[in-house]
């Protein structure tokens, strides 16, 4: 039986725990703990702040267990992604992993997530919700098998400057030469291993996919090896402040699964969410594509872009005007944040044309809460380019030691 | 991959020669198109052919009558002057019993023998006729159009709503409310209303729930029953006729039509599967191999056949597969096929009445009953039954004194828990018993027998699940929905492709309307 089964019946405990739940919970200060598809996680250990700058300074251990993965492979195993997603995974040699979102029938993103191919007909499909009734409607008529194993699969985000070398040090041997999006099978100490040099934190990291029976003994041996290296354990708050300066989108923080919305007007196209350079539409038929086609001849009504905020004040949620009154509402903030890396007040929004050129200088409507005095201040912004970082060494191989 | 040597390209490509692609061809080639009509059976007709089903014996191997063809259509096409005839028009509809009860004639007025059951029953019956009447008047002319989208901004939709909005405000106040209080009912809710004897509701019963698959008690019955009424307002007032030579005549004086208006027909062509280039129809290829160009092709096989057959879900969003596969479209209805070697006698019933329609369904509950069978892998063990004696207007069908019976059966599953292997025997042995029971002695007149079940139709014709309306007639899968959205108006997804057969509105009958309708969508796409 997997770690991950619940001890007691589902109803009295509805969460799952992930095989690192037992050392979680022991390193968690403050107990503050979220439910994330279907298990119990961490939102912050000690403190957000402490936990984000071991991302950006040191290195961090996020256990994305809870990642939903499908296991998708067959004769035509490729020919049905290819047709779940706008990108054209023709390209995407065996190795490798390519970042993939798809849609449904009206061009809207349902989800995003990413493909590893394993073997020629065989692949490895993580996705933030699950998919599984879209995955196999989505397989009629195609020669290929579908099966959910997240819970076959225990899963660890290794992430900052110091990364590489703290997996060096764990024996993982010749990683370095890891390109960004390649992957590497590895045995250590007769634990087998796979290794992707992907994340969601835009700076150097890894993530390490293993057998659930093996998940605490690598966790043990990593911390082991980066206790020199400022290695700590992160949930899920500071690598959200991480995401937002690499320019990551959030499923429905930054955009709705297309198929759960219920009002006119709620799905977003990839392109409308600056996520054009994943769409292929020379490839041949895939979903949503006519619908793309459409959207790219008359263009899009919207944008998601990033901006720079006056100030040093957060524009969660704020609604975005064309001028300073605030008369003409032009979009809203998805994702905001006091960028401590970037030394920026930024935020992602979504815009309405014409109103996301880059340049273009936006109105910010921010509501304050000082000591229960709600203060409003309407703070000047403007379209920036994203992503807000990204440091060489997300990119170098082989990675600098740290 | 080229078309081969000596083939043209062709502006149409029509898959199935059923009378809905065959009147879709007439209408293609009169406006000039080039077209090819592939036909996957050695004949033209689809489910509208008369074949030999025993030695000497011939039949109408799908639907028997002719109740629902527009004279509008008939005329424009000019079917008379193309070899249609017909042995008899005008044809009677008769509820028999089997308990000594004289037959129950269902005319238009209230007849003697219904009088003499239940005087109310006679006297509400012509103003519940006269009123289903006038409502099937109001509806008819959605069955002759293009259905409007919904939720677009295109004026022509918004027209047709608005046409329809006002069409059935025409009807006057008293009876709109009447029709928009009834259209959602259940026919046995609205017939237990009117009228108290069991026989004429049991018959009236029928005409909601014939092809489909559903009880009288099934929600919607009440809108299948107004759908047939509509579709027979067009064919005159007493629209029951019987086509000389069976319903292939029909078929091949509609072949005759379109090879005249200059399409081309070849039979034994199966199409394996339409080609696709570029995102947009560039033919077919067929069974042989054989690759034929086309601008258009136009399916009237049914939408689940075309789309995932066919096409391929490839070609396709996952959300318009979900939806096409999803398309209900369990057929029921089977067919009996009877070799007689003398004319049945079904007491009190005389010979013009013998050779008219006539309904075995005592009652709604009995219908009910029949249906309940269906629902768990049984067929009915006490069926309901529409017969025919289509020798008694017709003796071409059959050797000189000898006779046929042509009935549809309901209901019948496509597959049943034992298996059709084991249960075709005891089904066809309780068919003949209960045949017997209202025309003694006719059990000991056949002398061939034949049972057609919806898995033997779909084979024959190539129907999805056997089901005689391409899809079941729902208010889910009906006029602006049918077969889905997205395919509704006859176009498809795919750029040159088009649907023309029962599983788009206004659904199966013999009509042509489904035909004739994605015609014109066709020309009005290339204008």
């Amino acid at each position: 039986m997997p770690p991950s089964e619940p001890t007691a019946p589902h109803f009295r405990k509805p969460l799952l725990e992930t095989p690192f739940h037992a050392r979680a919970r022991e390193l968690s200060q403050i107990d503050q703990f979220v439910p994330w598809a279907g298990y119990n996680t961490v939102d912050v250990f000690t403190t957000v702040e402490q936990e984000y700058f071991a991302i950006r300074n040191a290195s961090t251990l996020y256990d994305l267990t809870p990642m939903v993965k499908y296991r998708v492979a067959g004769r035509e195993a490729l020919e049905f992604l290819n047709r779940l997603v706008t990108r054209d995974l023709r390209k995407l040699r065996v190795g490798r992993v390519s970042y993939v979102v798809w849609c449904n029938d009206r061009g809207h993103i349902i989800d995003d997530g990413t493909v590893f191919r394993l073997a020629a007909t065989e692949f490895r499909l993580c996705t933030a919700e699950r998919q599984l009734d879209w995955l196999l409607d989505s397989a009629i008529g195609f020669d290929v098998e579908i099966a959910e194993v997240t819970t076959d699969i225990a899963a660890l985000a290794v992430q900052g400057p110091t990364s590489c070398y703290i997996l060096k040090r764990f024996g993982l041997e010749g990683v370095e030469r890891l390109k960004v999006f390649e992957i590497g099978e590895f045995s250590v100490r007769g634990r087998p291993l796979t290794v992707s040099r992907t994340g969601f934190t835009g700076d150097l990291g890894y993530e390490l996919w293993m057998r659930p029976a093996d998940a605490v003994a690598i966790w043990d041996e990593l911390m082991a090896a980066g206790r020199t290296r400022g290695l700590r354990a992160i949930g899920s708050q500071a690598l959200n402040m991480a995401r937002i300066e690499a320019g990551f989108l959030m499923p429905n923080i930054d955009f709705m699964n297309a198929e759960h919305t219920v009002r006119l007007g709620r799905g977003r196209s990839p392109l409308e969410l600056g996520l054009g350079w994943l769409v292929d539409l020379d490839k041949p038929h895939f979903n949503g594509r006519r619908a793309l086609i459409a959207e790219r001849r008359a263009g899009s009504r919207r944008l998601l872009v990033g901006l720079d905020v006056a100030g040093n004040k957060p524009a969660h949620n704020a609604l975005l005007y064309a001028e300073e009154a605030g008369r003409r509402e032009v979009g809203s903030v998805t994702s905001a944040l006091w960028s401590p890396t970037c030394k920026r007040n930024i935020a992602l929004a979504i815009l309405e044309a014409p109103h996301f050129a880059v340049g273009t200088t936006l109105w910010a409507d921010i509501y304050l809460n000082r000591e229960l005095v709600w203060e409003r201040r309407m703070a000047k912004c403007r379209v920036v380019e994203k992503p807000f970082f990204a440091p060489e060494r997300r990119r170098a191989t082989p990675p600098a030691d740290r | 991959m080229s078309a081969t040597a000596g083939t043209r390209r062709y502006d149409c490509i029509i898959v199935g020669a059923g009378h809905n692609g065959l009147a879709c061809a007439s209408y293609l080639a009169r406006a000039g198109r080039s077209v090819l009509v592939l036909e996957a059976n050695e004949r033209v007709g689809g489910a509208a052919i008369t074949r030999e089903f025993a030695p000497g014996y011939r039949v109408s191997a799908g639907a028997h009558l002719l109740n629902q063809l527009p004279r509008a259509l008939s005329a424009e096409l000019a079917l008379g002057e193309h070899g249609l005839e017909f042995a008899a028009q005008e044809l009677p509809t008769t509820a028999i019993a089997s308990d000594g009860a004289p037959p129950l004639p269902l005319g238009a007025a209230g007849d003697a023998p219904l009088s003499a059951l239940s005087p109310r029953d006679a006297a509400a019956y012509p103003a519940f006729r006269a009123r289903l009447g006038r409502f099937a008047k109001v509806l008819y002319p959605l069955l002759d159009s293009i259905p409007p989208r919904l939720g677009t901004s295109d004026w022509g939709d918004r027209l047709a709503l608005v046409k329809l909005g006002w069409r059935i405000r025409t009807l006057g106040r008293r009876d709109m409310r009447e029709l928009l209080r009834v259209i959602g009912m259940n026919a046995y809710d609205l017939l237990s209303d009117e009228f108290e004897t069991p026989r004429l509701k049991g018959a009236l019963g029928v005409d909601a729930v014939l092809g489909t698959n559903f009880g009288p008690r099934a929600p919607g019955t009440v809108l299948t029953l107004l759908n047939r009424l509509a579709a027979e307002s067009a064919a005159g007032p007493m629209p029951l006729a019987q086509p000389k030579g069976g319903l292939g005549a029909l078929s091949d004086a509609l072949a005759r039509v379109a090879t005249a208006a200059g399409a081309s027909i070849r039979t034994g062509a199966r199409v394996a599967s339409i080609r696709v280039v570029d995102d947009r129809v560039a033919g077919v290829t067929l069974e042989s191999g054989e690759a034929i160009d086309a601008a258009r092709v136009i399916s009237s096989a049914d939408a689940k056949t075309t789309f995932l057959k066919l096409l391929g879900p490839r070609h396709l969003d996952t959300g318009f597969v979900r939806r096409v596969d999803h398309i209900r479209s369990a057929g029921l209805a089977a067919k009996l096929h009877l070799a007689l070697d003398r004319l049945p006698t079904f007491p009190g019933l005389d010979r013009a009445r013998l050779g008219g329609r006539l309904l075995i369904a005592p009652s709604l509950d009995y219908i009910e009953r029949a249906w309940n069978h269906s629902k768990y892998g049984g067929y009915s063990p006490a069926p309901m039954l529409e017969v025919t004696v289509p020798t008694v207007n017709d003796p071409s069908l059959a050797p000189t004194g000898r006779h046929v019976l042509s009935a549809i059966v309901q209901y019948v599953p496509y597959e049943t828990r034992n298996g059709w292997a084991a249960d075709r025997a005891p089904c066809l042995e309780g068919l003949l018993a209960l045949l017997d029971a209202h025309a003694p002695g006719l059990g000991a007149s056949v002398t061939a027998a034949e049972l057609r079940t919806p898995a033997d139709l779909a084979h024959e014709f190539g129907m999805s699940g056997g089901h005689w309306h391409h899809g079941e007639l729902a208010f889910d899968q009906f006029y602006m929905v049918r077969p889905v959205p997205g395919a509704a108006q006859y176009a498809t997804p795919l750029a040159g492709l088009y649907l023309c057969g029962a599983s788009c509105h206004p659904g199966g009958g013999v009509m042509g309307l489904a035909g004739r309708n994605a015609a014109r969508a066709v020309l009005r796409g290339a204008a």
